[in-house]
């Protein structure tokens, strides 16, 4: 019985992040929109565009080889195998004991390195331009990423999210510095990692600028629809991410049915909603930075990183 | 040192060219005065080609004089301007692809509008047939190690006009940017030529769209100082409102656009919404938002009634009330600031050289503004600061744009105060004998020149200089250095028009 609720659990959060995702990412476009004044496409617009771009003939470039016809499917196989991987409504996920957060953030890299290598496959410059600047943020936001792992196993004493958010959730964990000092680190490598103002502009237009969508200049029809939806998914997955280790409450604990299962996924509902606001909020009052900026923002989140992982060793009460 | 005026001694003055003398001088002093723009002792407002002359008009800081010399090409040449001043040198090249016309002593040989797609060469001179492709456009090389070129261009991500951008870049560094222009080449010049006062009026309108006032007013006054037609007063008055109407709606687009290259897109919403109310204002009180055609030779075509009267004051209501707030937002968001600040600098002495106008001229040092410089009516009776800056930097760029919008509210405010009643419109009478004008306008991105030749009720030869002939080689100075991420913020502060220097 048992593995069969596993397999269910799974399989709903599965298909929950896979139909979600377009939705979060139409929800931040249109509070961005409202708040610039303007009223924004509906919220089921990345859905239609995902159906075009799904319907419309790839036009591939002459040299295209076959790595960059195989990306789209690797990268979104990778991400979506991540997000599966986050607990969104409950914890105890079947995938969550074979892998922990240090594969998530693995599965992330290898996406990011097979997209980085179609970006120069074609051999124009503005997917040579935006596979150097995408590695060059990955670079720095990596080892970032893997400080506040790190932190968060200390606290924990486990890197398997269920485990984490079990703890978090269900203990009296109280106020913990290093983890506020991890979470902040969380949302800078979040920011960079999904192409979101400060870092890149997910909505422009101007080739020379652009960081992510200059990689995938070249995408079209279903490969361009896949390489979206695991855009969407991977921001998911963060805002995901985040929610699950530094705000659980109320997720359904593994096994406490289907009523708390309901109510944590309207928890979680609730909590991407805020976070969706947060982000939208906060990229309409920043504008983007200088490229050789970006290291010293992604060196605040290491630094911050590094900190609370330290800060564990001086004082297991911080 | 000699001044302009001591030139039209060395010559033979045209008659009837007005409202400053034209001579025509032989090769020795036409080159004794590419020397003096060499020398920075005159600035070069235009340079253009006839099937056998070419006309330079040039201006004298010092004495605020402008003077055209002419020199008669029999055998098809003149000696080159470009070799000795260097911002003469994509004009030069116009003249050769137009009319055939060789410089002698050419620093650069390559076709500048002439993309080999006309099926002609030279179209305005000796039209010699172009069947066989014409070879590839050669780059300038760049030699160096780790530099590699980023090709952007003619067809953008974004819905802008077609320019052609070649990068040689080190890392993010850009070494060097080459432009290539004239894919939007309409051939206004063949057009208009022969053209009746109505038809070119038309044309002259639409050389720039968003500059469509200011065309049409320097042609007008263009036409009107060769054939010695008084305006009524009224139209005079109407046709600065117009003119700051656009500056106004140019300039708030601007501040917007360019802040929303550094994705800070809140502000192109906002300014969005002034520049609309601007625009809307213009079409309840001319019928056009751009009031397009409202301005032609003879005076307006549109009386301004007290409905539009109250629109305007209205817009004008509106920006005045939002604007503070925004300049506010702009000086106090550090992120952005961080991005306009010292990126893409001007250095004064390039926008001396170049004598670059409009707000490219005034961020770097040079007060030069064709309504106070060269004050034509109305301006001459309207109080207004010329604002200026030596920084020369994106941020210095937004600075005369923001300070310009508060000038032309208040021009706009004076004019609607002081307008006076009367006629709008006098027909003009175009005289039998040859006559010659030249205007100086003072556009949003700066002062465009019109010079043209009347002869038999046509308009027989009409040359229109955008600002952007001066404005575009120094953004290719301008991003030197710095790095290819920042182009398109320093690109939108310049504002260059393709279409106004393709023609």
């Amino acid at each position: 019985m048992d593995v069969i609720a596993d397999i269910a659990v799974q399989g709903v959060q599965m298909l929950l992040v896979f139909l979600l995702a377009p939705l979060l990412t139409g929800f931040i476009r249109k509070v961005k929109a409202r708040l610039q004044r303007r009223r924004g496409p509906s919220l089921l617009q990345p859905y239609r565009d995902l159906i075009r771009l799904l319907r419309k003939e790839v036009v591939l470039a002459d040299n295209a080889s076959w790595l960059f016809r195989a990306v789209p499917y690797v990268t979104f196989a990778a991400i979506w195998v991540a997000a599966a991987l986050v607990p969104t409504f409950a914890t105890g996920l079947l995938f969550n004991w074979t892998a922990d957060l240090i594969v998530i953030v693995a599965l992330l890299g290898t996406a990011r390195f097979f997209l980085a290598l179609a970006g120069m496959d074609i051999g124009t410059s503005f997917g040579g331009i935006g596979s150097s600047r995408e590695v060059m943020i990955a670079a720095l936001a990596e080892p970032a990423m893997l400080m506040i792992v790190f932190c968060v196993a200390l606290v924990a004493g486990s890197t398997h999210l269920s485990t984490v958010a079990n703890y978090i959730a269900s203990t009296a964990v109280g106020l913990r510095v290093s983890l506020g000092l991890a979470m902040i680190a969380l949302v800078i490598v979040a920011l960079a990692e999904n192409a979101r103002i400060p870092v890149d502009n997910p909505s422009t237009h101007l080739e020379l600028t652009m960081v992510h969508e200059a990689m995938i200049l070249e995408y079209s029809g279903r490969h361009l629809a896949l390489i979206e939806y695991g855009a969407q998914l991977k921001l998911l997955l963060y805002v995901s991410l985040i929610v699950c280790l530094f705000y659980p409450w109320g997720i359904g604990v593994f096994g406490a049915g289907p009523v708390a299962y309901l109510a944590g996924a309207a928890l979680y509902l609730f909590k991407i909603t805020i976070a969706g606001f947060l982000l939208a909020m906060f990229e309409t009052a920043t504008a983007k930075m200088r490229v050789f900026r970006v290291p010293q923002f992604l060196g605040a989140a290491l630094m911050l990183g590094l900190l609370g992982t330290l800060l564990l060793f001086v004082s297991k009460g911080l | 040192m000699p001044s302009l005026i001591d030139l039209n001694l060395e010559g033979l003055q045209v008659a009837r060219h007005r409202p400053w003398p034209r001579t025509v001088v032989d090769s020795a002093v036409w080159s004794f005065a590419a020397r003096m723009l060499s020398e920075r002792q005159w600035q070069l407002l235009s340079l253009w080609g006839e099937p056998a002359s070419v006309h330079m008009a040039l201006f004298d800081p010092r004495s605020g004089e402008v003077g055209i010399v002419s020199l008669d090409c029999p055998h098809g040449s003149f000696p080159s301007v470009a070799a000795k001043h260097l911002p003469a040198l994509r004009l030069e090249r116009t003249i050769t692809d137009l009319f055939g016309l060789k410089p002698d002593g050419a620093i650069d040989d390559r076709p500048w509008l002439d993309h080999g797609q006309w099926g002609v060469h030279t179209p305005l001179g000796a039209k010699t047939d172009a069947s066989s492709p014409s070879p590839a456009y050669r780059f300038l090389p760049v030699e160096g190690d780790g530099t590699h070129q980023v090709a952007v261009g003619p067809v953008h991500a974004g819905i802008i006009e077609p320019g052609h951008f070649r990068f040689t870049v080190s890392g993010e560094t850009v070494v060097r940017l080459e432009q290539r222009l004239g894919y939007v080449h309409k051939g206004i010049d063949g057009l208009i030529a022969g053209a009746d006062l109505a038809r070119a009026a038309q044309l002259a309108g639409r050389v720039s769209g968003d500059s469509t006032v200011a065309y049409a007013l320097a042609f007008a006054r263009a036409v009107e100082t060769a054939a010695e037609i008084a305006v009524p007063a009224r139209a005079v008055w109407l046709r600065a409102l117009c003119a700051e109407l656009e500056r106004l709606a140019n300039h708030l687009g601007d501040i917007g656009a360019i802040c929303n290259d550094a994705a800070f897109a809140i502000m192109l919403a906002q300014f969005g919404v002034l520049r609309e109310s601007v625009l809307r204002a213009a079409d309840a009180a001319f019928g056009h938002r751009l009031m397009r055609d409202v301005v032609t030779p003879g005076g307006v075509a549109r009386d301004l009634d007290d409905a539009g009267t109250a629109a305007i004051r209205k817009a004008l209501a509106v920006v005045r009330s939002k604007l503070p707030e925004l300049i506010e937002l702009y000086d106090s968001t550090a992120s952005l600031q961080d991005r306009t600040v010292a990126t893409g600098t001007l250095k004064p002495a390039l926008a001396e050289q170049y004598a670059a106008g409009g707000f490219v001229g005034r961020a770097s040092g040079r007060g030069f503004d064709a309504r106070r410089t060269l004050a034509y009516a109305p301006y001459d009776e309207l109080r207004f600061d010329i604002p200026v800056l030596t920084e020369g930097d994106v941020d210095a760029r937004i600075w005369i744009r923001i300070r310009e919008v508060e000038q032309s509210l208040s021009l706009v405010d004076q004019i609607l105060d002081r307008l006076p009643r009367g006629d709008i419109f006098i027909a003009p009478t175009l005289p039998a004998e040859v006559c010659e004008g030249l205007a100086l306008v003072e556009g949003f991105r700066g002062d465009i020149l019109v010079w043209l030749r009347l002869q038999g009720g046509v308009v027989e030869r009409c040359h229109l200089r955008d600002p952007s002939w001066f404005q575009w080689p120094l953004l290719e100075a301008v991003i030197e250095g710095n790095i290819i991420a920042d182009f398109p913020l320093c690109n939108k502060s310049f504002n260059c028009s393709y279409s106004g220097v393709d023609l």
